[in-house]
């Protein structure tokens, strides 16, 4: 009786054994997983700067960030941005806001061109987000002032009566630490972002004195403004 | 005594302790969740506390629901259930007991860090590299746990509902290593090493099979054992279940990049995962006949049972999830329901309808057994089954109705061919959906208090009558 097949031999052999079965399941939930995220590594045109070197910002020859102007091309955060978008991550903005325009006639005229993958490539982790709470934020970038945002953070519904935006009164009030600034540039640098040590030495200067607030605009402002991108072009199929 | 036996035969006292510990996360979480839902309808609720605003709950809600919740049920019932369909005790009732542990220190852990904004940055993967490293040891211990036990069993086959939680912990482990991998920069704070589109494909890789292993191959893993001891029939279809369960091993894994339709993810990659997300109905459809037909001849015992009911109510939420989860993952109905509350529903009719109701019918069916004794109120059982099905319904309705209306007012043209409505108009508009949905919450949420003080008054009546049963031990 116990000896009896009651399906494939395979099967049986997968029910009687635990660890032929283990093994099975390990080599076939791994095939999807490899399929989809592995050729992203070496396919060319995931990226849209192997096509378009001059999307990405090309720093000549003894340049630092200090050096680039918007337009120039999508390059690192400075030590600023960079404090802003953890701030932006510490309070779950992305739960809220995406940070991916999509190829949609109304999108391009709500938010601008659609979003390209070289212009995350120094976010670790992505932005792109699910939800669309609020609007989304991949071209916010210079649309408003520093001052409308600053009021729009602390107290959104004062510019904006109809949001459900939490207010953020407490980025005033925290300054910023050049160390643990410093520190995480030299982390973002592990992780394979190209800064150069001279971007790394100009930072304390930069962000000495500076709050969240601060921080957190200077984010803002940058988002989407890296990259001078052609409405005629193609950039992905 | 027969009965007596099966308490000393087995090692269930860690069992009893993670059925409890799902309750309680299970009022805790849904708490949350009714909570930061009022946030969006009255965000006077956020009450300008960084602690309290709501960007940082949210991750506290989806990780009290998800890994709380949903992770204490599935252990409390793998560990039952591996012992029961394997007729032997647990290979080692020291490390289930470091399992328990270590989960719910990793909870507590959860609990502190989220509201300090202390997160990696990356959907239902909030926890930072420290907690990272603590759930991959403990998730690894109930992992060995199980196939150990399984390895020592007296059965001569593995039970079905066994196939599904191997997978499940397989894959959860592949999934909660590569994507928490990250370069740590201080106690709390680390930086993905991965970004762009492989980052996304990556994080939705995960995403997509927290859902479809996780919460749906564990939870069917539940299905196979309380269904058919619950309604006391044999599985409808031995074939099904072979082929249904290694379809969706092999083809869930894929789906992932359904979620980045239309972004700066390459198209081969999405059109891909919507194809077999189409196809993916089969199977999951599979599992569900497989379950109700379960029943089959047998209709009548819902008149009766309320436990039943919960996991016949839950396949039929897992039937019509899973209907509407391929038809969101097509391109063109992705267009409109992406980035809107339309995704929200769907989540929350597969978390509250499927993996809440199984749940919950486990427990029930679970806790007249581990204590010995009946359910403290039958009725109880009923209201909370009532109050889950209701709150459920207006809830994804809301969704449903806040969703496609997003949709459609953010593309809307009027006939001068500019943009019809502002998005803070589109905002304003949900208003009376966002109230709904708290109300349904707050519907569903009570019937988990119901719950909660069912199973006290249980665990109680138990403890007032503990002579008989270790009086026929002794004899």
């Amino acid at each position: 009786m116990a000896d009896k097949i009651h399906s494939t031999k395979f099967q049986d052999k997968m029910e009687r054994n635990v660890w032929a079965l283990l093994l099975t399941l390990m080599l076939v939930l791994s095939v999807g997983g490899i399929v989809e995220i592995v050729p992203l590594y070496y396919l060319d045109d995931t990226m849209e700067h192997n096509a378009r070197p001059e999307i990405l910002w090309q720093p000549k020859e003894g340049e630092t960030l200090a050096d680039w102007k918007p337009g120039d091309g999508i390059r690192p955060y400075t030590g600023l941005e960079l404090w802003g978008r953890n701030v932006y991550i510490r309070e779950g903005c992305y739960l809220c806001h995406s940070q991916m325009i999509r190829p949609f006639r109304d999108e391009k005229e709500r938010y601008g061109h659609y979003s390209l993958a070289s212009e995350s490539i120094y976010d670790h982790p992505f932005q792109w987000g699910s939800k669309r709470t609020g609007p989304d934020l991949a071209r916010v970038g210079g649309k408003y002032s520093d001052e409308w945002h600053i009021k729009h953070l602390i107290a959104p519904r004062s510019v904006v009566p109809e949001s459900i935006m939490p207010n953020y009164p407490w980025f005033t009030e925290n300054m910023l630490d050049v160390a643990r600034v410093t520190a995480h540039l030299k982390g973002m640098q592990t992780v394979g972002v190209p800064y150069t040590d001279e971007d790394i030495a100009i930072t304390a200067a930069a962000v000495e004195g500076k709050t969240e607030m601060d921080a957190m605009v200077a984010y803002l402002q940058v988002l989407g403004t890296m990259a001078k991108l052609d409405h005629g072009v193609v950039y992905r199929e | 005594m027969e009965a007596t036996d099966v308490t000393q035969k087995y090692d269930f006292n860690v069992v009893r302790w993670f059925s409890v510990a799902t309750v309680v996360y299970l009022v805790f979480g849904t708490f949350v969740g009714v909570f930061i839902a009022a946030q969006l309808a009255w965000p006077v609720f956020n009450f300008d506390s960084p602690y309290l605003s709501f960007g940082r709950l949210r991750p506290l809600h989806t990780n009290a629901v998800i890994f709380a919740f949903g992770g204490c049920v599935l252990m409390a019932s793998a560990f039952y259930s591996v012992q029961r369909t394997c007729g032997v005790k647990l290979w080692s009732n020291k490390m289930a007991w470091f399992t328990f542990w270590g989960w719910n220190l990793i909870i507590v852990l959860a609990v502190i860090t989220l509201p300090l904004g202390l997160t990696q940055g990356k959907e239902y993967a909030e926890l930072e590299w420290p907690i990272d490293i603590l759930i991959a040891v403990v998730w690894v211990s109930f992992t060995i746990n199980f196939i150990m036990t399984i390895a020592t069993r007296k059965s001569s086959h593995i039970y079905v509902s066994n196939w599904f939680f191997l997978g499940m912990m397989v894959m959860i482990t592949y999934l909660h290593v590569v994507n928490s991998l990250a370069i740590p920069v201080e106690m709390f704070k680390s930086y993905s090493i991965f970004s762009s589109v492989q980052d996304a494909m990556i994080q939705w890789w995960w995403g997509h099979n927290a859902v479809g292993f996780y919460l749906t191959a564990g939870f069917l893993g539940i299905m196979y054992y309380f269904v058919p001891k619950q309604a006391d029939r044999p599985i409808f279809s031995y074939r099904l279940s072979v082929l249904h369960f290694w379809c969706l091993m092999f083809g869930y894994v894929w789906l992932g990049a359904h979620h980045l339709h239309y972004t700066a993810l390459p198209d081969w990659t999405g059109s891909l995962a919507a194809a077999i997300s189409l196809a993916m109905i089969v199977p999951s459809w599979g599992g569900a006949v497989n379950g109700m037909m379960t029943l089959s001849g047998a209709w009548d015992k819902l008149r009766t049972d309320y436990v039943l009911r919960f996991l016949i109510m839950s396949l039929a939420f897992y039937a019509m999830s899973t209907f509407e989860g391929p038809v969101m993952s097509l391109k063109v109905v992705n267009a409109l329901s992406h980035y809107t509350d339309w995704t929200i529903g769907h989540v929350h009719s597969g978390a509250l309808g499927w993996v809440g109701m199984v749940g919950a019918g486990a427990i029930y069916h679970l806790l007249p057994r581990l204590w010995k004794t009946e359910m403290y109120s039958a009725k109880l059982v009923n209201m909370h089954f009532w109050l889950a099905t209701i709150g459920i319904v207006i809830y994804i309705v809301a969704m449903w109705i806040s969703g496609i209306m997003q949709g459609l007012m953010w593309r809307d043209y009027d006939e001068f061919g500019t943009l019809t409505y502002t998005f803070a108009e589109s905002v304003s508009a949900m208003h009376p959906y966002y109230v709904m949905r708290t109300v349904g919450g707050f519907i569903y949420f009570s019937g988990a208090v119901v719950m909660l003080y069912n199973m006290v008054m249980t665990i109680r009546q138990a403890s007032r009558e503990p002579q008989m049963h270790t009086a026929t031990a002794q004899a």
